[in-house]
C-alpha cells in the first residue's frame, strides 16, 4: 500500500514540477521583458522579439535535456569506453575491437543476427500482407486481424513462456504436453528437444518475433492497400489482367513504400533483440546474438570496455537506417 | 506539410474502412487459408490459457488440447503393514484406499510390478506374494484377504493405471501469487509504468508544440536529430547512464538503483518517438485555430494549454498506449536500472526467474506469464483504435 501511495506521489510531484517549470518560467519570460504602457516604441519591439526568441527554447528545453543525457551523450560516452578498458580507466586503443574479430562467439552472434535481418522481416512482411489481403474479403476479417495483431501487446518474456511451451520436450514413450512435438509423434517421428537443435533453434526464436511482429506488417499494410486508387485496379481488370498480376504487378508497386517502412522498422527492432534469446536460451546451444552477448560482456562479466564495443557495432548497423529514415523526412518535410 | 500528420487527423478505424479493391479468389479457400493463419497466431496464447487453468497433475502429464478430456496417469501406492491387519469370520483384511481423497482419480487396471501395471482390471483380484488376494477397485478401495495372519513389515507397492478427470482450477494461480510473489511484482510493474507514461507525456507535449508551431533557428536541425535518435539502441545508453547514476548515488548518498532513475530513464528513451508523433500530429491541425487565437491576444502558452492539448487527445492517448506497453513489457531497462530486491522486481522479471528456477513447472510458468500480459491485453483490446492510429502515425510514408 505504501508503494501505491509513494508511486502516486511521484506522479503527481513529477507532473507538478513540469507543470510548474513552464508555466513558471513562461510567466518568469512575460515578467522579465514586459512591455508596460508608454514603453517606447522601438524598445516595445525590441522586447517583443526577445521574447519570441527566447519562448521556444523554454517549450523544449526540458526535452533536450533529457535527449542530451539520456541519448546523445550516451553514444559519444559508449563510443569512448569501447577504447577503455574493462573498468574504463585505462586506455587500450582499438583493443577491444581486436579482441572482438577475434572472438568465434562474436562472429555466431553476428552470423545469427544477419540469419534474423533476412528471415523475420520477410516472413513478417509476406505473412502481413497475405493476412491483409485476405482479411480484407471476408466478413470475419476484423476479427481476424485483431487475432493476429494480439501478439503485439505481449512482453517478449512472456511470448517466450508461450512458446517455450510450444517447444516442450518430454523423452519419447511418455505424452508430449507441448504442441510441436505432440504433432511430430503423431506424424510418426521421434520427438525432439528443438531449443538445442543447432540453427533450426535460431529459427525457432525468431518465429516467436515473426509471431509478434506480424501484426504491425499487417496493419499497415492494410492502411496502405486500402489507399491504392479503385479505377487503378479496374482499369487492369478490364485490360484483363490476372489476380495474380493485378497482385504482383499493380498492388505490390503501389505499396512498395510502406513496405520499406515496415521492413526497416522491423529491422530495427531485430537488430535490438534481446529479450527472446535472454529468456529462450541465453545464447546457448549456438543462438547468441549481438545485444545479448552486450548484455553478457557489460553486465554479467563487467567488462564496459568489451560490452560498449559490441554495442557500437549494433549502433553501426542501425546507421543506414537511420539515414534512411532523416532522408526521408526531408523529402516530406520539403523546404523549410 | 508533413504527409504523416494528414494519416493521423484523418484515422481510418480497422472496422468501417473502405473495400479495398476486389480480387475474386476462390471463396473458400480464402475462408480456409485465413483460419489457418488464425489458428497458428493464436493457438500458442490459447494453450497458455488452458493449461494455467488446469490442475497442476495432469497438465503435467498430458497436453492441453486434451484438457477436456479423462488422462491416464501411471502410478504407485504402497499397502500398510501387518500391523493394521483385523481378522473377520476367520480370515485376516487388510483395507484402506490407494487413492487420496479428492484426488478426482478412478483406477483402470493394476498389478504388482510396473511390468504388469496394465494387466488387471478394476474389481479383479489378484494373487499377492505376501500370501492371499487383493482386490483392487475404481474408487481406489482394496481389500486385501489371506486365510493366515499377515506377517509382512513393509507393505508392498500396488502399481495402477488411474483415469484422471479433467478438472480446472484457479490454484495455480493462487501458488504463484502466494509462494512466488507474483502480486508484488504486479504492484511493482505499476509502479513502474505509470509515472514513467505520463512524465514524457508532458515533456513532449511541449517540444512538440514549439517544433510544430514556433519559429525558431534550429528548429528543423532539432526535428532530424530527433528522427534519428528514434532508432538510437538501447545498448548505447545503459554503461553510461548507469554511470551517472552512479556518480549521482555517490555523490548524495542514495542508491543508485530504484524507480526515480528508472523512470527518467524511461523518460529519456521513450521522448523521441513521443516528440515525432505529436509533432506530427500538432503540425496538421489547422491553421486558422492557431492564427485566430494568436489574433485574440492568446499567447503560445494558452494556445498551447486551453487549444492544441485539448485537440491532441487522439495522439496523446495513442502515445500513453504504446509508452505504457512499452514500460510494461521491457525487461532491459528493469534489469539494468531497477534493483533486485522484491520491491524492485517487476513482472517480465519475476517472470525471468521463475523460467530459471521452474523451468519445467509450466502450471507456475503458464500462470504466472499470463498474470504478466493480462494488463497490456486489457489495454489492447480496449484501446486497439487508438493503438492502430497510432502506428500508422509513426510509420505510413
Amino acid at each position: 500500500m505504501g508503494q501505491a501511495v509513494y508511486a502516486a506521489l511521484a506522479v503527481v510531484i513529477a507532473v507538478g514540477v513540469f507543470i510548474a517549470y513552464f508555466w513558471g518560467a513562461n510567466w518568469l519570460l512575460d515578467r522579465m521583458l514586459a512591455t508596460p504602457q508608454g514603453t517606447p516604441n522601438e524598445r516595445a519591439m525590441q522586447r517583443d522579439r526577445r521574447r519570441t526568441q527566447i519562448r521556444p527554447w523554454l517549450f523544449i528545453g526540458p526535452a533536450l535535456l533529457f535527449l542530451t543525457v539520456y541519448l546523445v551523450y550516451p553514444v559519444f560516452e559508449t563510443a569512448r569506453l569501447s577504447l577503455f578498458g574493462r573498468f574504463g580507466d585505462e586506455w587500450v586503443g582499438f583493443d577491444n575491437y581486436v579482441w572482438l574479430f577475434g572472438d568465434e562467439t562474436f562472429w555466431q552472434a553476428t552470423v545469427n543476427n544477419l540469419g534474423w535481418l533476412l528471415i523475420v522481416p520477410t516472413l513478417c512482411v509476406a505473412f502481413g500482407l497475405v493476412i491483409a489481403v485476405l482479411a480484407d474479403r471476408v466478413w470475419w476479417g476484423t476479427i481476424a486481424k485483431s487475432l493476429i495483431f494480439m501478439p503485439m501487446a505481449i512482453s517478449f518474456v512472456g511470448a517466450s513462456v508461450i512458446w517455450r511451451f510450444v517447444y516442450t520436450f518430454r523423452p519419447e514413450g511418455v505424452d508430449q504436453i507441448g504442441i510441436l512435438n505432440a504433432l511430430v509423434v503423431a506424424l510418426g517421428f521421434e520427438p525432439q528437444a528443438w531449443l538445442q537443435i543447432d540453427y533450426l533453434n535460431s529459427f525457432l526464436l525468431m518465429v516467436i518475433l515473426i509471431w509478434i511482429q506480424t501484426g504491425f506488417a499487417m496493419v499497415i499494410l492494410a492502411a496502405a492497400l486500402r489507399g491504392i486508387p479503385e479505377e487503378t485496379i479496374e482499369a487492369a481488370r478490364i485490360d484483363g489482367a490476372s489476380e495474380r498480376q493485378i497482385f504482383f504487378s499493380i498492388m505490390i508497386p503501389q505499396i512498395m513504400s510502406t513496405i520499406i517502412v515496415v521492413w526497416t522498422t522491423i529491422t530495427i527492432i531485430v537488430l535490438k533483440v534481446f529479450d527472446i534469446v535472454f529468456a529462450m536460451t541465453n545464447g546457448e546451444w549456438g543462438t547468441q546474438v549481438l545485444a545479448n552477448y552486450m548484455y553478457r560482456w557489460t553486465f554479467i562479466s563487467g567488462d564496459t570496455g568489451r560490452g560498449s564495443a559490441i554495442a557500437i557495432i549494433i549502433m553501426i548497423a542501425v546507421l543506414p537506417v537511420m539515414w534512411w529514415n532523416i532522408r526521408r523526412m526531408r523529402q516530406q518535410e520539403g523546404p523549410g | 506539410m508533413g504527409a504523416p500528420a494528414i494519416e493521423m487527423a484523418a484515422p481510418k478505424p480497422l472496422a468501417a474502412a473502405p473495400r479495398a479493391p476486389r480480387i475474386s479468389l476462390g471463396r473458400i479457400g480464402v475462408h480456409l487459408a485465413l483460419f489457418v493463419l488464425v489458428a497458428l497466431w493464436t493457438l500458442p496464447t490459447i494453450g497458455l490459457l488452458v493449461s494455467s487453468v488446469r490442475d497442476a497433475d495432469q497438465l503435467a502429464v498430458s497436453g492441453w488440447w486434451t484438457a477436456l478430456s479423462a488422462a491416464d496417469v501411471q502410478e504407485a501406492a504402497r499397502l500398510p503393514t501387518a500391523a493394521d491387519q483385523i481378522e473377520e469370520n476367520g480370515a485376516f483384511v487388510l483395507r484402506g484406499n490407494l487413492l487420496e481423497e479428492d484426488s478426482g482419480k478412478t483406477i483402470a487396471t493394476f498389478g504388482t510390478t510396473n511390468a504388469t501395471l496394465a494387466e488387471n482390471q478394476a474389481g479383479d483380484a489378484i494373487e499377492m506374494r505376501d500370501g492371499g488376494f487383493i482386490t483392487v477397485n475404481a474408487d481406489g478401495t482394496f481389500e486385501w484377504i489371506s486365510q493366515t495372519p499377515f506377517e509382512h513389515e513393509r507393505g508392498p507397492r500396488i502399481y495402477y493405471v488411474a483415469e484422471l478427470q479433467p478438472r480446472f482450477t484457479i490454484e495455480n494461480y493462487e501458488e504463484v501469487i502466494e509462494s512466488n510473489g507474483m502480486d508484488r511484482a504486479f504492484l511493482n510493474s505499476l509502479t513502474l509504468a505509470i509515472p514513467a507514461t505520463i512524465i514524457p507525456i508532458v515533456v513532449a507535449a511541449f517540444a512538440a508544440y514549439a517544433l510544430a508551431w514556433m519559429r525558431f533557428p534550429g528548429r528543423t536541425f532539432l526535428v532530424v536529430v530527433i528522427v534519428g535518435l528514434l532508432v538510437v539502441p538501447l545498448q548505447m545508453s545503459l554503461v553510461p547512464v548507469l554511470q551517472l547514476y552512479n556518480q549521482i548515488a555517490d555523490a548524495f548518498g542514495v542508491e543508485a538503483k530504484g524507480y526515480m532513475g528508472t523512470w527518467l530513464a524511461h523518460t529519456g528513451f521513450g521522448l523521441p518517438l513521443a516528440i515525432f508523433l505529436l509533432r506530427n500530429y500538432m503540425v496538421g491541425l489547422p491553421k486558422e485555430i492557431m492564427e485566430s487565437a494568436r489574433m485574440d491576444g492568446a499567447s503560445h502558452f494558452k494556445t498551447f494549454t486551453t487549444m492544441v492539448l485539448p485537440l491532441s487527445f487522439p495522439a496523446l492517448a495513442s502515445i500513453a498506449i504504446f509508452q505504457f506497453l512499452w514500460i510494461w513489457n521491457d525487461l532491459l531497462v528493469a534489469l539494468v536500472f531497477l534493483g533486485s530486491q522484491d520491491d524492485q522486481t517487476v513482472l517480465t522479471k519475476q517472470l525471468i526467474s521463475l523460467l530459471g528456477s521452474y523451468g519445467d513447472s509450466w502450471h507456475l510458468l503458464t500462470a504466472g506469464a499470463f498474470i504478466s500480459i493480462v494488463v497490456p491485453l486489457i489495454v489492447f483490446f480496449s484501446l486497439q483504435r487508438y493503438f492502430v492510429r497510432g502506428l500508422l502515425a509513426g510509420s505510413v510514408k
